[in-house]
């Protein structure tokens, strides 16, 4: 009788691979699947980026927020949404991480693969054209804000308290969502320009890397985000 | 007279394959030249293009200071490495970091946890500080010690563009491969004076 090949399911080789390599995710925090393959965004974004990133990134802000659980024990209780807008009661670690975990989170949601990421709704579409002129004026600031952003860090579009869009960026993993950035909002759209996001592919040429993005965004999933931002 | 991008002191493929070409090619032919020409823009016919990059340094802020700081952070960073590079320091370099840090031992482990930690994008240093005491510091994005007063002996990148072609999200292994075998320490020892 022929021995079974041992075969592990594509999700289960992160598993396998954080236990030997120190970096397990346990804890309260947990790294989701990618919710499409590590393919599905190429050509623009290649499946090695969305490996190393997802795999070993994004693993290990999760993991380094699970250890931070043994400093904040409320950490345990509160979801990610909770921990953002009192970010200043902890230490860096979890700004750093907790910031690191929902905003890599967010970002794989609002991208899609070319094709499939829909249009914008038509309540999205007219806030964009009230706030800004038009869709490819608000691309344009978006694009402006992720290519000044010196160093790490995300270019956003956010819902401000008043209702209205707006255009912001935030360095290294903070976000709009916490109390101690200077342009807060409910943020519907993120683009990473962290280098690990695009160096692989793209190199130096953040500007091609950031044109290109845009056949991978999820307009479905931007949608529903103002949609609940609007009416939370 | 406009800055210049300074010849490296080696040649693009002499630290392999601790760092390879294809990353001096990206680093220093694009990265490195895209800071002197930014900087080149901004100043240009303005007070502050007859100024020199420590003066600038010292002044400037926002997108000058940024790249002028950036060209003179990676100057000082190719001149930080050696084909011959690793090993220990010698003579008074070496009392200073036995009298400071613990020895090249405690070098090592400072340095390294100090170039792990620096979240984000930045710098490592080796600097000397105004009472002649070696300490090791960190600097976010473009941030110079100049600034501070302080004498840089040695620096490492660690914005992700420095290892990322080679060594993908592996930052301590770049940290290790520059410890072990291309930090100059000849480069330290003339920078203590």
């Amino acid at each position: 009788m022929p021995v079974p090949k041992l075969r592990l399911h594509r999700y289960a080789w992160p598993v396998v691979f954080g236990l030997f390599s120190g970096i397990a995710t346990a804890g309260p925090f947990e790294l989701e699947p990618l919710p499409y393959d590590s393919s599905a965004l190429e050509p623009y974004i290649d499946q090695q980026t969305m490996e190393i990133h997802h795999g070993r990134h994004h693993r290990a802000y999760v993991a380094n927020l699970n250890a931070q659980v043994e400093n904040y024990p409320e950490l345990r209780d509160m979801s990610l949404e909770e921990i953002m807008p009192m970010i200043s009661r902890f230490n860096m670690a979890v700004r750093d991480n907790a910031g690191g975990h929902y905003n890599h989170k967010l970002f794989w949601d609002v991208m899609a693969p070319a094709g499939h990421g829909g249009e914008p709704s038509a309540e999205l579409l007219a806030a964009i054209e009230r706030d800004f002129g038009s869709l490819q004026a608000m691309q344009a600031l978006v694009n402006r804000a992720a290519a000044t952003r010196f160093g790490s860090g995300w270019a956003w579009l956010i819902v401000t308290a008043e209702g209205k869009l707006a255009v912001t960026s935030t360095p290294n993993q903070d976000n709009p969502l916490m109390d101690i950035v200077p342009d807060q909002g409910v943020p519907i759209l993120g683009i990473d320009v962290w280098e690990h996001a695009y160096y692989l592919a793209y190199q130096n040429r953040r500007g091609a890397y950031l044109d290109f993005w845009w056949n991978v965004v999820n307009w479905d999933s931007v949608s529903r985000r103002y949609a609940e931002a609007m009416n939370p | 007279m406009p800055f210049e991008l300074p010849a490296l002191p080696w040649k693009r493929d002499a630290l392999v394959p601790h760092m390879s070409s294809e990353t001096i090619d990206y680093h220093y032919g694009k990265h490195h030249q895209t800071y002197i020409d930014t900087l080149n823009r901004l100043v240009a016919d303005r007070p502050e293009s007859e100024m020199s990059l420590e003066e600038l340094i010292h002044t400037a802020s926002g997108g000058v200071f940024n790249n002028a700081a950036q060209v003179w952070n990676h100057t000082f960073f190719w001149h930080s490495l050696s084909p011959e590079g690793g090993g220990t320091p010698r003579g008074a370099l070496a009392e200073a970091l036995d009298r400071d840090l613990g020895g090249i031992d405690g070098f090592r482990r400072q340095f390294g946890e100090a170039a792990k930690g620096q979240f984000g994008s930045g710098w490592a240093w080796l600097v000397k500080k105004n009472g002649g005491q070696l300490a090791i510091t960190t600097t976010g994005n473009a941030d110079c010690p100049l600034r501070d007063g302080d004498t840089p002996l040695l620096t490492l990148d660690v914005w992700e563009h420095a290892y990322y072609v080679d060594y993908r999200n592996a930052r301590p292994k770049y940290i290790e491969a520059f410890l072990d075998h291309l930090v100059n320490w000849s480069f330290a020892e003339a920078n203590l004076g």
